[in-house]
């Protein structure tokens, strides 16, 4: 009900970042902008469970941050900007960060960003990633 | 009079940043982005410009989502960059234009653009890394800057139109600039990539091409989809190119051309790409 942009045909697999979103993930995502300063993310280090109370985090938001689960928490509002602080203090970039969303291997992520620069679409790129973790996965 | 020497283009992925740091330029994956550097270098030495307004957006440094400007134009002195999080260098600082930033401000509330105006502002990667690749190597920049930030964030986003108009808008504060300064506009992010959701990955070469091959010639063509449609075809963060789409306004309405283009996918989750376009 929030816009004339929610006529549109959704996007697979993708979770627009609107005002219901936003509203719905305010105290995750001002707990990811905490971690702009040093200080901030050795606290969360040192003591994850009291760093995210002092936040605030609803239930889901919690679980979410404690599954590491990165799609997660975008359906507990998170925006990915802001994740990806999180994601840096443990060190992960943002290939492992599509990798966990798409839940294959990094190696096979990275592999699907270089099939579609030697010339493969995303969808041919995308298939051929998945198919290859059914087979292995 | 003020003189606009051209414009120059440029993705701003935080890993290059990270490959400048670590002297990588030259490695079989990076070495393709960066061959696209020397022309830059080249122009920039050649149309020496001194100023430069750049329109770009903030990933969580300056603006939380407490408060979180459409349109956001800087009028301070000087400009921060400061830790993002997750271990890029802290870029040098950058000295602003701040008679330029009011003079623009003015003229753009004026023709009915109801902007932010920030005399502090926080820039990131997204200003820092395109002029590291412009200028590598100087101890401090050789312009003075004007920085835009478009909200990419938090939809609502405004429209590739509206990008486009405002862009229009700062030509026209420019031509009745009095000063003689050689200014260059600058636009950063894009092209087609997405972070999050199970697309992640997702790049899009052929409407990269498309906008590639309209920008210098038929901007308006790139400003017919709405935003929704953008985000279809370029990615969540594909749609940094309305940095560019607002930067091509700033060029002005008469003709210009496009001078030099470098395409690679992929630099990190990213379609890269680099252009350079003058008054024709």
């Amino acid at each position: 009900m929030s816009g004339p942009q929610n006529v549109s045909e959704p996007i697979p697999g993708t979770h627009l970042f609107d005002g219901d979103a936003a509203a719905k993930g305010f105290e995750l995502n001002a707990m990811c902008y905490s971690f702009n300063n040093a200080a901030n993310r050795q606290a969360f280090l040192d003591d994850e469970e009291a760093y995210c109370a002092k936040f605030h985090l609803t239930p889901e938001q919690r679980k979410a941050v404690a599954e590491r689960s990165v799609l997660g928490m975008i359906a507990a509002g998170g925006n990915i900007y802001y994740l990806a602080k999180l994601a840096g203090i443990f060190g992960l970039n943002v290939q492992d960060v599509g990798s966990m969303q798409t839940g294959v291997p990094v190696d096979d992520f990275k592999a699907m960003l270089l099939a579609q620069g030697a010339g493969q679409t995303y969808d041919e790129a995308h298939g051929a990633m998945i198919g290859k973790e059914k087979v292995h996965g | 009079m003020a003189e606009i020497v051209g414009a120059y283009f440029t993705s701003h992925v935080p890993a290059i940043g990270g490959a400048i740091h670590k002297g990588l330029q030259q490695e079989p994956y990076w070495k393709p982005f960066f061959d696209g550097f020397h022309k830059v270098h080249e122009w920039l030495a050649q149309v020496k410009p001194d100023v430069a307004i750049v329109f770009n957006n903030d990933h969580g440094l300056n603006f939380f989502l407490d408060k979180m400007p459409t349109f956001a134009v800087g009028a301070a002195a000087e400009y921060h960059n400061a830790d993002e999080g997750w271990g890029l260098p802290i870029y040098k600082p950058f000295a602003g234009h701040t008679e330029l930033s009011w003079h623009i401000i003015n003229s753009l509330v004026e023709d009915e653009f109801d902007i932010t105006t920030c005399q502090k502002m926080l820039v990131d990667h997204a200003l820092s890394i395109p002029f590291e690749l412009a200028w590598p190597d100087v101890e401090a920049w050789p312009v003075k800057i004007v920085p835009f930030a478009i909200n990419t964030v938090q939809h609502p986003l405004p429209s590739a139109k509206r990008c486009l108009a405002l862009g229009q808008a700062v030509n026209k504060a420019l031509q009745s600039w009095t000063g003689d300064e050689r200014i260059v506009i600058i636009g950063t992010g894009g092209l087609s990539h997405q972070l999050d959701g199970e697309r992640a990955g997702f790049i899009n070469r052929d409407y990269d091409t498309f906008c590639m091959d309209n920008l210098s010639v038929d901007p308006v063509a790139l400003t017919k989809d709405s935003i929704h449609e953008m985000v279809r075809k370029a990615g969540t963060q594909g749609v940094e190119v309305l940095n560019w789409i607002a930067a091509r306004g700033a060029l002005g309405q008469a003709p210009v051309q496009e001078i030099h283009r470098n395409y690679h996918i992929p630099i990190s989750n990213t379609a890269a790409a680099t252009m350079l376009m003058e008054p024709a």
